[in-house]
């Protein structure tokens, strides 16, 4: 399936990926109101891990052919759709924060309800291709198809 | 001191409804003018510290910023002009030679923009490049005035070393140092995939770029910096650099913080030891030394690669011109006063030279009254803005042209004009690690090979209008220019008609 990979050598650590993730999933079409308009600003579900040296990369949900996650998710919240699209179901999700304790990357997080919040890779938004990769400045990001899956 | 204070000449405008605080502006900027300050919550800008080189404006994800140039003037004076006001007060300040990147910003005459072409009205019909062949393959390289050929029709005539292009668009030399490897790989891959040629410029060649030799012309300048069997016979020809269009008569420093491990070791001088090119060759001192050096060079590359000589275009550039063909050069590069720098005196860039239109129209047409055209090519950089340019230069007798300024346009360059700091926030002009990564060659390689093949259609298109299906039939064809608000001294030196005429 296509994810998102993330090159390190590109990313400048600009983070607008992650203004980008929050923008595209504020359910605002307009991005300066989705960030100046609300009480809290929108959450991304990306983030730019910023390390030593110059390196960043962007970390966000690898989308696991065998996610830990979903094993681990008490209330059946997280699901792999047929897509093999790793989602959450927030109505389901009681915030107990198992799945980010399982997760080897580290690419969850939690949004300003308590429930989780994770990449979907925009099939929930306006954004449908990912947001994240369309708007990297450098193609730091990008959206494709490789051989052999995660996990 | 209020003596040497000068006000920042720009003004960033940021439209607070609009900033979302993101801090792109902030982490983007080398120069380090943006800021965040988490009392108030806002976004803070030191203007004194901006170049203009819009980086942050283009990645603003609101459209928030725009920078301006400060409205804050010294009292009117025509003479007196403000630019030449504080250029006296840095002096004063710190006694130093003013130092600028890039081309002229002068407002000298564009004869370019004086120069109009033909196209074809019912009697010689226009071709349509979309349904008709259309060739723009020039080769570059010394050409015969006769063929011999055996009983057989069998050819008997050796053919000099050529270069052979799809299109008469070359990247002009810009050296690795002056421009990151990045911007290399992006020119390295972009003429490969153009089917033309990119120049090494006098900073050698980085081991990861050899494979793309074919499309590679390598330099060799008077500092002969990265100069070595292999790198000679890497490129598909050798160039001989006399000069550059925008500092004529003078060397080149690259300063040794620019010298890091991958630079010192394709230069081959130790690392952070600033690297000096000489103003002259100093075994050049005739047109007899030039030539011992271009057969140095040949007998170097078996005979197999063609010679091209570089020279700034000067008051006696005809003269200079004819002693090159006759020095055995395959091919005269001529750079015009407007062509780009990484670094240069600012009275020499502004002063010196003359502008290549002229340069061209005297060489070529030297090199024709003296019946030595066919020996050499020409080849003309310094400042080719379009396909017109192009073609006009084509008329006027160019086989090819040289792009640079454009070229790093397609990379990003917004000509701020402070390369020389090196701290290009495009990643072109720098040697900074983190600088340098925002410029992905598989972006600035696709941009430049976009660039070039645009520019191939409108010269077919041009072409096509004025009823020419061959690059070749357009060379040197000055019947299809006329002069816009040329006196008649210009039109004499052009070799063109005035417009109405």
């Amino acid at each position: 399936m296509k994810r998102v990979y993330v090159n390190e050598e590109w990313c400048l650590g600009c983070h607008l990926c992650e203004i980008q993730c929050a923008f595209a999933n504020s359910g605002e079409a307009d991005m300066v109101k989705a960030f100046n308009n609300s009480e809290q600003k929108p959450l991304a579900r990306i983030t730019v891990e910023d390390g030593e040296n110059d390196i960043h990369f962007a970390v966000s949900c690898r989308h696991c052919e065998t996610p830990y996650c979903v094993k681990g998710c008490i209330t059946g919240a997280l699901t792999v759709n047929e897509n093999g699209i790793v989602q959450i179901d927030d109505t389901r999700c009681v915030g107990c924060r198992t799945c980010i304790l399982m997760c080897p990357y580290g690419c969850l997080t939690v949004g300003h309800n308590k429930t989780l919040l994770k990449c979907e890779l925009c099939v929930e938004n306006l954004g449908g291709e990912p947001s994240c990769v369309r708007r990297c400045p450098n193609n730091a990001i990008v959206f494709e198809d490789r051989d052999g899956g995660l996990l | 001191m209020a003596i040497n204070f000068i006000h920042p000449e720009f003004e960033i405008i940021r439209e607070e409804k609009r900033c979302i605080k993101c801090r792109a502006c902030e982490r983007q900027c080398a120069n380090e003018v943006h800021s965040y300050d988490q009392e108030f919550d806002c976004m803070e800008s030191d203007e004194s510290k901006c170049v203009d080189c819009q980086r942050c404006v283009s990645l603003c994800p609101t459209r928030a910023l725009k920078i301006r140039k400060t409205d804050n003037r010294y009292r009117e004076n025509a003479n007196w002009q403000q630019q030449a006001m504080e250029e006296i007060f840095r002096q004063a300040d710190t006694g130093g030679v003013l130092l600028s990147s890039m081309g002229t910003p002068k407002d000298y005459p564009n004869y370019w923009d004086k120069i109009l072409i033909n196209a074809s009205q019912v009697t010689n019909p226009p071709i349509d490049p979309l349904r008709e062949p259309m060739e723009t393959k020039v080769f570059l390289g010394k050409k015969l005035n006769k063929l011999e050929f055996d009983e057989n029709g069998e050819l008997l005539s050796e053919i000099p070393p050529q270069i052979e292009l799809e299109m008469p668009i070359m990247f002009s030399a810009m050296s690795y140092g002056s421009i990151s490897e990045n911007a290399h790989k992006s020119l390295a891959r972009a003429a490969t995939e153009l089917g033309t040629c990119y120049n090494t410029g006098e900073g050698g060649l980085n081991q990861d770029l050899y494979k793309y030799g074919a499309n590679t012309i390598v330099q060799v300048a008077s500092g002969r910096f990265g100069v070595h069997k292999d790198y000679l016979n890497a490129g598909a020809a050798i160039e001989i650099k006399m000069g550059q269009g925008a500092k004529p008569g003078i060397g080149g420093h690259l300063p040794g913080r620019k010298i890091l491990e991958k630079v010192s070791r394709t230069r081959m001088i130790p690392v952070g030891v600033d690297a000096i090119s000489p103003a002259p060759h100093h075994d050049i001192y005739s047109i007899e030394d030039l030539r011992q050096l271009i057969f140095s060079l040949k007998e170097a590359t078996n005979y197999e690669k063609p010679v091209i000589v570089k020279i700034a275009a000067v008051h006696n550039v005809a003269a200079i011109a004819s002693g090159i063909a006759r020095s055995g050069a395959d091919i005269i590069a001529i750079d015009g006063f407007r062509g780009g720098t990484g670094a240069a005196p600012t009275r020499i860039r502004d002063n010196v030279g003359i502008p290549i239109e002229l340069a061209l129209a005297a060489v070529d047409q030297r090199l024709r009254d003296e019946k030595i055209r066919n020996d050499v090519s020409i080849v003309i950089g310094g400042s080719i803005r379009s396909s017109a340019d192009v073609v006009k230069a084509i008329a006027l007798g160019a086989d090819a042209v040289y792009i640079g300024t454009a070229a790093l346009l397609a990379l990003g360059c917004h000509l701020c004009r402070t390369c020389h700091t090196g701290k290009c926030n495009w990643g072109i002009a720098t040697q900074r690690e983190d600088l340098v990564k925002r410029l992905n060659p598989d972006i600035g390689a696709k941009r430049l090979a976009n660039l070039v093949s645009a520019w191939n259609h409108e010269i077919m298109e041009m072409m096509g209008g004025m009823g020419i299906n061959s690059i070749e039939a357009l060379k040197g064809n000055r019947l299809m220019l006329r002069g816009i608000g040329m006196s008649a001294k210009e039109l004499e030196i052009f070799g063109i008609s005035h417009a109405g005429e």
